[in-house]
Parts: structure tokens; C-alpha cells; sequence
């Protein structure tokens, strides 16, 4: 069940200039599942007009704990990044469906800049089932790479940056670690990387499933504003996705 | 407690008078989880047309300021779809459930209000003559008199239940419009539908909709649907519904004081999905601190 919850800002940590963690306490706090995303009511800021939508870095149940990895990508994001602990933040949660947590086989969990965000839930379910996963992190540079240790925490996680300052030089789909075989894909980030992974995962028969993170009004399906072309036709990011199994998309790969 | 009782005639009687817009409130179900639906007024579900549409390509949404463009292009399974597939799942819910229909030609719009009319727990429907995403019609007869008056009459020889008429603002004369539907036996005309209006992305000198245009919504609309819905309410003798950009229970109290007879919360459902139940309890909360014994008694005060 969907709620509306203002939720307690615990803590915003500044991870680079561009990145800050959001952790926020509610005693109501729901259950959600990895791949899953809210939608944050921006107040004090006149030129947000929607919510923004976030998808779920972390989860603490027991300690009522949500936790938020975002990027600045415009004025909404740049007031989140500025909210101080102690202040109300009115979140529409859960959204949208999730990753399928496999019970066997190898995963690899593959992510680009801030889209890494939703796999550390991922990882940590993933684990916590006995499957241990593969982490490939890709970003511009060696700063961008964030919050490495958490990473570490669930899965073993390699690296590539595009001026090759960290791990391997290039991008996540160039890595040596794709010459292994693995049995599940899972990947966030921009656009052109999901669809080399996806078109990686078609080419080796991997099952594959995609992040997407369209424009959207709503967040609960009314608007049909965030469709995504699928093979039977417009599906809505928010409750159809925002996970897509990349057999179902329209993507030429 | 004043009386928040409203009949918008030929059986559309509202516990109170707050209804949701059609396109902001999907089939009801989707706010299930926020709200108690039997506390509306009523909620007008998707704009309906008689065959499946894939609606426009994305992107169909671009935040402006206080408001947001929109060029869904009313996707939808059809009317058909409706009947068998949703229906079913709303037509319990005690509140009123209007249709929405929507058009390209006046057959089309003949034919699915047919439909509608055969279902015996959907009071009502509001004719859309006023979507500014359609191509081919939808907006086109809502812009003249003469269309606005050929849809709605050869509607109301099919339509046996309260006809609403959803009017649009991108015209010169919106009370001649609204004349003419009323002319034609319109129940009740609705307004506003949204604003013609577009957006442009600087950096990749492109426009931010794949339609280039969309339609305008959100609290930036308010003045400009006020203002229209004030003059109406001047006009015509059947009952006004007023909405755009009503996004808090004061809204709502300006459009009754401009005339309106009820309203219609839209945009504002996407940022809070509980907001029309506010909206209620705020319209009671002014007319009680105000001594109104019933809501009536402020409509069309302006």
C-alpha cells in the first residue's frame, strides 16, 4: 500500500560537489523492495512545481531508516541538497515495481554515475539470499566514484572511469570482468550505457533488467505522462516499471 | 455543519462539490491507497474515445512555472475496454463516476456516449470538445459555435443522463460557446480544459514536447479559468463546474463565489493524491466559520 508519510531529515551528507545522501526516519516507514522508487514534495523552492521522484538507495527497517543517493540535476535537486536535519520531508512511498531477486546463478549489477543509487539495495537483498553479487561501477573520473565502502559491504565491485583514474580505463561494457559469464543483469545509468549493457546481455543470452528514470507528473499511474514504448505499446515508467526486462522494450540493440 | 449538498440537475446530485478532473485521476483506483473515494462529490475518470488510442510519443510532460504542460493525447483503451475491463472494477464505488469521451469525429463521439449510456451506474459523462493534443478534432469543435453546437445536439439525441460539457479556453468568445452547448441541451458545461501553451530546451534547441505543444495546467492557470468561468456563470442558466489550477480549498471557494456550481481539482491531485478531501473539509470549515447554512448560498456571490 502506497502512503503519503512526512518523514525526519536524519542526516545530509555531501559526497562531491554534484552528490549528497539523504537519510530520512519515519516510524511508519513501509516496506520496499529493491528497484523501487518515492516521490519527494520539494517545499521552498518556487520553480518545483511536481514532486521529484528518487529511486531507493538503502533501507533500514528496523531503524525506520530510508536512504537517498541523488544527484543535482536541476533546482528541486538543488534544494534537497540543501535540507538540514531535523526539517519534514513529505514522501509519497512505495512506487513502481522492482528488481527480480533471482535464487540462483551469477549476477552482475552494473551502474553509471548516480544510477548506481538503487543497486546498493539491490546488492544487500541480493546477499542476504545467498547470492552473492558482481558490482560494476562506471563514472567520468576517480571523484565521482561514491560511497565505495557500502558497495564493498555486499558484493565484490570493480570499476571503470572514463580518463581511466580509477579501475579500468573506458566504460562499464569495455571491462575485462564481462569476458566472465553471468546469469543476471541488472543495470541503472544513463541512456547509451543501459543500452550497450542491454545490447551485451542480448548478445550472450543473459537475462536483463533496465532502470528507467522517464519525466514524469504523477508517480502513481494517473497521468500517463512517463510512458515508455514497449512491445505491447505504452507502459507507464512509474507503475509499470521502473524496472524493464529489456525483452520487453522497443530498443534497437 | 452547513450543507455542502449540490444538484447540478437531470440526476447529478453531489454530497458535495468537489469532483476530480478527467486525466488527473486515471479510474479512481489509483488513488485508493490515499483517499476514502466515497467522500467525493464524484471523480470523472479518463478521457474515453470509441477505439484504443496509443496517445503521443514521449516526451509528453514539461514542468513550467507553478504548472506543467501536457501532451498525453489521450491514450486510452477504448470504450469498449472500458465497459468490460474497468468498469466492472469502479462501478461499485458509492460516489458519481463520469465518463469522459472524447472524439475525432462527431460519430465517434455519438457512438461511445451510446455506450456509456447503456451503464447503469455512470450517472453521467463530460463531452470533451476541448482537447488541445488531438490532431484531427477534440479541440476543433469546441472552438466555434456552430461545431461546439453540432456535437453536443447530436449527442444529446443519443445520451439520456447529465451532459456535461468540457469547454475549452483557447477561443475569442467563451460565452457564445458555452450558449450554444446550452442551446443544445447541454446539462452543465465544465471549463477550463487546459491552455495551449509550449516549451523550449535551450540547450539542445529543442522543443520539450514531442508535440512541440501541449496543454497548460497547474496553480499558473487559475486567474485566467476564473475569470472565464465568472463570465459563463454570467450567461448561461445551467450550473458551472469550475476548474484550473485549484490547488487548495481557498481555490475552490473563489471559482463558487465566481459561479461555479462545483469544481474540478486536476494538477493538484498529482502532487498530493489526498487533496480533494482537504479541499472538502476546507470549503466546510469557511462556510461554517462564515455562518453559511449551505454551500449554495455563496455560489455566484462575485
Amino acid at each position: 500500500m502506497k502512503k503519503i508519510i512526512d518523514f525526519t531529515v536524519k542526516e545530509n551528507r555531501q559526497l562531491n560537489p554534484d552528490t549528497f545522501l539523504l537519510v530520512v526516519y519515519s516510524p511508519e516507514m513501509p516496506e520496499i523492495e529493491p528497484g523501487q522508487f518515492v516521490n519527494i514534495k520539494v517545499e521552498h523552492s518556487p520553480a518545483t512545481f511536481l514532486r521529484r521522484p528518487i529511486s531507493v538507495h538503502n533501507v533500514d527497517p528496523d531503524e525506520g531508516l530510508l536512504y537517498l543517493l541523488i544527484k543535482i540535476a536541476g533546482q528541486g535537486t538543488a534544494t534537497l541538497s540543501k535540507i538540514k536535519a531535523g526539517e519534514k520531508l513529505n514522501i509519497i512511498l512505495p512506487l513502481g515495481n522492482h528488481f527480480s531477486l533471482p535464487d540462483t546463478g551469477k549476477c552482475l549489477l552494473v551502474g553509471g554515475g548516480v544510477g548506481i543509487a538503487p543497486l546498493l539495495h539491490l546488492a544487500k537483498e541480493l546477499k542476504a539470499k545467498g547470492v552473492t553479487p558482481v558490482v560494476l561501477i562506471g563514472t567520468r573520473t576517480a571523484s565521482d566514484i561514491v560511497l565505495k565502502e557500502e558497495y564493498e559491504k555486499y558484493a565484490t565491485v570493480y570499476y571503470t572511469t572514463e580518463d581511466g583514474s580509477y579501475g579500468e580505463k573506458g566504460y562499464p561494457t569495455q571491462h575485462s570482468l564481462l569476458k566472465e559469464k553471468f546469469d543476471h543483469l541488472f543495470c541503472c545509468g544513463p541512456e547509451p550505457m543501459m543500452k550497450a549493457v542491454a545490447r551485451y546481455a542480448y548478445e550472450n543470452k543473459i537475462e536483463c533488467e533496465v532502470s528507467l528514470e522517464n519525466k514524469m507528473a504523477c508517480g502513481i499511474g494517473a497521468c500517463l505522462c512517463c510512458v515508455n514504448d514497449t512491445k505491447e505499446g505504452h507502459k507507464c515508467v512509474c507503475i509499470d516499471g521502473p524496472v524493464f526486462n529489456i525483452n520487453d522494450l522497443k530498443w534497437q540493440i | 455543519m452547513a450543507d455542502l449538498n449540490i444538484n447540478l440537475n437531470h440526476g447529478l446530485e453531489l454530497q458535495n462539490p468537489v469532483l476530480t478532473a478527467s486525466g488527473t485521476f486515471g479510474y479512481g483506483l489509483e488513488f485508493q491507497d490515499f483517499i476514502d473515494l466515497k467522500r467525493l462529490g464524484g471523480f470523472i475518470v479518463k478521457g474515453t474515445t470509441l477505439k484504443l488510442r496509443e496517445g503521443n510519443p514521449y516526451p509528453r510532460m514539461a514542468e513550467t512555472p507553478s504548472g506543467m504542460l501536457n501532451a498525453v493525447g489521450l491514450q486510452n483503451k477504448g470504450v469498449d475496454y472500458f465497459i468490460e475491463h474497468i468498469y466492472p472494477r469502479i462501478q461499485h464505488i458509492k460516489t458519481n463516476i463520469l465518463v469522459n469521451v472524447s472524439g475525432s469525429t462527431v460519430s465517434d463521439y455519438v457512438a461511445t456516449a451510446e455506450k456509456i449510456n447503456e451503464l447503469e451506474n455512470i450517472p453521467g459523462i463530460e463531452l470533451n470538445i476541448s482537447c488541445p493534443n488531438v490532431k484531427e478534432g477534440g479541440m476543433a469543435f469546441g472552438t466555434s459555435c456552430v461545431s461546439a453546437a453540432e456535437v453536443v445536439k447530436a449527442v444529446r439525441k443519443v445520451y439520456h443522463k447529465h451532459l456535461m460539457i468540457k469547454l475549452s479556453p483557447n477561443v475569442t468568445d467563451i460565452q457564445g460557446i458555452a450558449l450554444a452547448a446550452e442551446a443544445e441541451g447541454a446539462d452543465s458545461v465544465s471549463l477550463i480544459n487546459t491552455l495551449l501553451g509550449m516549451a523550449i530546451d535551450v540547450r539542445k534547441r529543442k522543443p520539450l514536447l514531442s508535440t512541440v505543444t501541449g496543454g497548460l495546467s497547474g496553480a499558473c492557470v487559475k486567474p485566467v479559468a476564473l475569470r472565464m468561468v465568472w463570465q459563463v456563470a454570467k450567461v448561461v442558466k445551467i450550473p458551472v463546474v469550475g476548474l484550473g489550477g485549484i490547488m487548495c480549498a481557498t481555490d475552490a471557494i473563489e471559482f463558487l463565489l465566481a459561479g461555479a456550481s462545483a469544481v474540478q481539482i486536476g494538477t493538484a491531485n498529482f502532487i498530493d493524491p489526498g487533496i480533494t478531501l482537504k479541499v472538502i473539509d476546507g470549503i466546510l470549515h469557511y462556510l461554517d466559520e462564515n455562518g453559511f447554512k449551505s454551500v449554495k448560498e455563496i455560489i455566484g456571490l462575485i
